[in-house]
């Protein structure tokens, strides 16, 4: 038997997730904001579904879109059903038809890419990604080509004023669903399962001599994580009323690949973190500029070289020195690690920006940031960009030190 | 015949072209674990180089410096980036190294623009090289095989019969040994990385000419390579060498017939071929073709 008392700690920050999920509506009203948070709630979804791989399973997977997209597929054709009154299903239970959807192509796939592990594994899964999306743009009749297949969500007899027309409410489906999807997941990882795929993930061998079969539990493992996958594509779909190639494609499994590496692999929530993140660069700053893949791979290569446990291993660090109250101490520290980070920052920005509207044919060379305009056809602002990101640099480098001498002084204290 | 002979020719020389890319990969993986995902980035970099030298300076300047300047970049990838997440093991290295073909492919698109660059055979290399019954066989096909050829059997000689082709071989299963006998390991990584990323550069310079020199071009080629090294199996610089002529012949074969395969003709089945080799493979030889390691 095991001693358990009620942990306090655990309800009140689910308890909280929810009340977030509740009030992030009410508080950011714009409809931009509503789409926003809509995304990211499917998204978060999905990144969870990953992490269920790699953070949990040990494999780095290169094609989880094929169960997201093809899970939104079915979930597509189905809508499209219930619209024509073929059959009849309420539309708040889409989901699961996507999730099932999903499980039944990780049966499928997975049979294929779980017998090997590793390297390997991610290698076929990127085949199997890249086989399916060749199939989708083979067959139009069934994934509507390019142009994808679009559907209307609004069918049947409204249910109680619920028929899914207006934004919020979709909004407060994804994010039902998302709270669900998060508790069962977090749920599965307490399950001797989701023990069996750490032991898997870290030691294979001594795993196989306790007596489990690898290969079955990242099979099952991975069975698992397509129906999530498959419910955050069914989400998607209501949300966005088209699918298309583009929900099966590498971009898709490589985007979900970076939002959940950005967040934090070795976390449970640190994928959730990171899909609010990626959505944040996905559909924010993608209207700003065109370079905004750059930034993002950039990012992404910042935090594999220097914070591979994600934002969430970043934001564990600070807890410490919280209890401890020794944030004053590490005040100055942050301040000059941040100010030589906006330098280093804006420099980047700038000369990227400056190359961007150089190659652009047609493109104005005029570069305006924050009221200023610079004119990237002459040498000064290249100059002075260059400058900017050189001593953003080198500051960064002092910064750096500074912070780790005064971090190990707290961290010995 | 003629339709048979034409097709085995322009498969081999695809063919060839792939392994040039798979065996720079291959080589890498079984010294350094590091599955290259940048690799045809590398390849791409290796063909937008050509372009931009063969313009200014013409082809056969661009057919050297364009490799070399790639095998630099890849020489700098791994002393600045891969070295320092090689401490995080294998899944960090594979992750940087994928982050670095999203940073390339952005890189390409900022620098060249988002459509096509106008990168042409040189004039010299333009015709027929001699005619199988009536079609006639471009010189430029031609001179792929050789380049490739070439690259291979020097490379062979490089790996068999010099000193530090010795040390690679023997860095790749005994490095500690190898190290302890007085060689600089880490070095010898970094000049298999940029080796390897010249090669990339190589095929890309006389690839990209052949075919289509485009941001697109590494999202296309990349995963066929990465299929090709796991038909091969994971390691194997013969089973790579077997899967490029077999997927280069497979491709080319399929996209010029159009035999009809449920209600699909052969040719809009092609770009699933090799995937479909490939998990039909796994299923009945899980360790590829000439595989050693279980992954």
């Amino acid at each position: 038997m095991k001693y358990s008392p009620i942990n306090l700690g655990r309800w009140l920050l689910w308890g909280s997730t929810a009340v977030v999920f509740v009030v992030a509506p009410l508080v950011f009203t714009s409809s931009f904001a509503l789409t926003l948070l809509t995304q990211m709630g499917s998204f978060i979804i999905f990144a969870l579904s990953y992490n269920m791989l790699l953070g949990q399973g040990g494999m780095l997977s290169f094609g989880h879109a094929v169960y997201s997209g093809l899970g939104a597929y079915i979930a597509v054709h189905t809508l499209n059903l219930i619209g024509k009154g073929a059959i009849v299903f309420p539309v708040t239970l889409l989901p699961l038809v996507g999730g099932l959807a999903g499980v039944a192509f990780g049966v499928l796939f997975g049979y294929v890419t779980t017998r090997r592990a590793g390297t390997t594994f991610a290698l076929i899964s990127l085949g199997v990604g890249e086989m399916v999306f060749a199939c989708v743009l083979m067959f139009p009749g069934f994934f509507g080509g390019e142009a994808g297949v679009s559907t209307n969500r609004v069918v049947g007899k409204p249910f109680f004023g619920i028929s899914y027309g207006p934004a919020l409410q979709v909004y407060y489906l994804v994010a039902v669903w998302c709270f669900i999807s998060m508790v069962a997941m977090y749920a599965l990882t307490q399950t001797p399962l989701g023990r069996m795929a750490n032991a898997v993930r870290d030691n294979p061998e001594r795993a196989e001599f306790v007596g489990y079969d690898t290969q079955k539990v990242r099979f099952l493992q991975l069975v698992l994580s397509s129906f999530f996958a498959g419910v955050a594509g069914a989400l998607s779909c209501i949300n966005f009323e088209i699918v298309s190639a583009e929900n099966v494609s590498a971009i898709r499994s490589g985007g979900v690949l970076i939002a959940t590496f950005i967040g934090g692999v070795p976390f449970f929530f640190g994928p959730i973190l990171g899909a609010i993140v990626f959505i944040f660069f996905v559909a924010a700053l993608s209207g700003f500029t065109k370079a905004w893949l750059l930034y993002l791979g950039l990012f992404f290569v910042l935090m594999v070289l220097y914070a591979p446990g994600g934002l969430a291993s970043l934001v564990l660090m600070q807890l410490p020195v919280l209890r401890a109250g020794r944030w004053r101490a590490l005040a100055l520290p942050y301040a000059a690690a941040a100010t030589a980070a906006a330098l280093t920052i804006a420099g980047v920005i700038g000369v990227v920006e400056m190359v961007y509207r150089l190659s652009e044919q047609g493109a104005s060379t005029i570069l305006e940031v924050a009221g200023l305009s610079f004119d990237a056809s002459t040498t000064p602002p290249w100059i002075a960009f260059v400058l900017i990101l050189v001593a953003g640099l080198v500051a960064l480098r002092f910064a750096t030190r500074y912070f780790g001498r005064k971090w190990a002084e707290i961290k010995a204290a | 015949m003629e339709f048979f002979l034409v097709q085995l020719l322009n498969g081999i020389s695809y063919g060839l072209l792939l392994f040039m890319l798979s065996s720079g990969l291959t080589l890498v993986f079984s010294l350094m674990g590091v599955l290259n995902f940048a690799h045809a980035s590398f390849y791409m970099l290796g063909a937008y180089f050509a372009f931009q030298v063969s313009s200014k300076i013409g082809f056969w300047p661009a057919l050297v410096i364009a490799p070399l300047l790639v095998g630099v970049i890849g020489m700098g990838v791994e002393r600045f980036g891969l070295r320092k997440v090689h401490r995080y093991g294998h899944v960090a290295e594979l992750l940087f190294t994928f982050g670095l073909a999203y940073l390339i492919d952005e890189a390409v698109h900022l620098v060249w623009g988002r459509s096509a660059v106008d990168y042409r055979v040189p004039p010299d290399l333009d015709g027929p090289l001699f005619s199988i019954f009536t079609s006639q066989y471009p010189i430029y096909r031609g001179f792929m095989m050789l380049v490739s050829v070439a690259m291979l059997v020097s490379i062979w000689l490089a790996l068999t019969r010099t000193r530090i082709g010795l040390v690679i071989q023997a860095a790749l299963t005994h490095p500690q040994t190898v190290e302890a006998l007085g060689h600089n390991v880490p070095r010898v990584f970094m000049l298999v990385f940029g080796g390897g990323a010249a090669l990339a550069g190589l095929a890309g310079v006389i690839g990209g000419n052949a075919f289509v020199t485009e941001p697109g071009m590494a999202a296309s080629v990349g995963p066929i390579i990465f299929v090709i090294v796991v038909v091969g199996g994971m390691g194997s610089l013969a089973g790579a060498f077997v899967a490029s002529l077999l997927v280069g012949c497979l491709q080319t074969f399929a996209i010029s017939l159009d035999w009809p395969i449920f209600g699909l003709k052969l040719s809009q089945v092609a770009p699933v071929l090799p995937y479909l080799l490939m998990v039909l493979l796994l299923i009945v030889r899980p360790k590829g073709l000439m595989g050693t390691r279980e992954g």
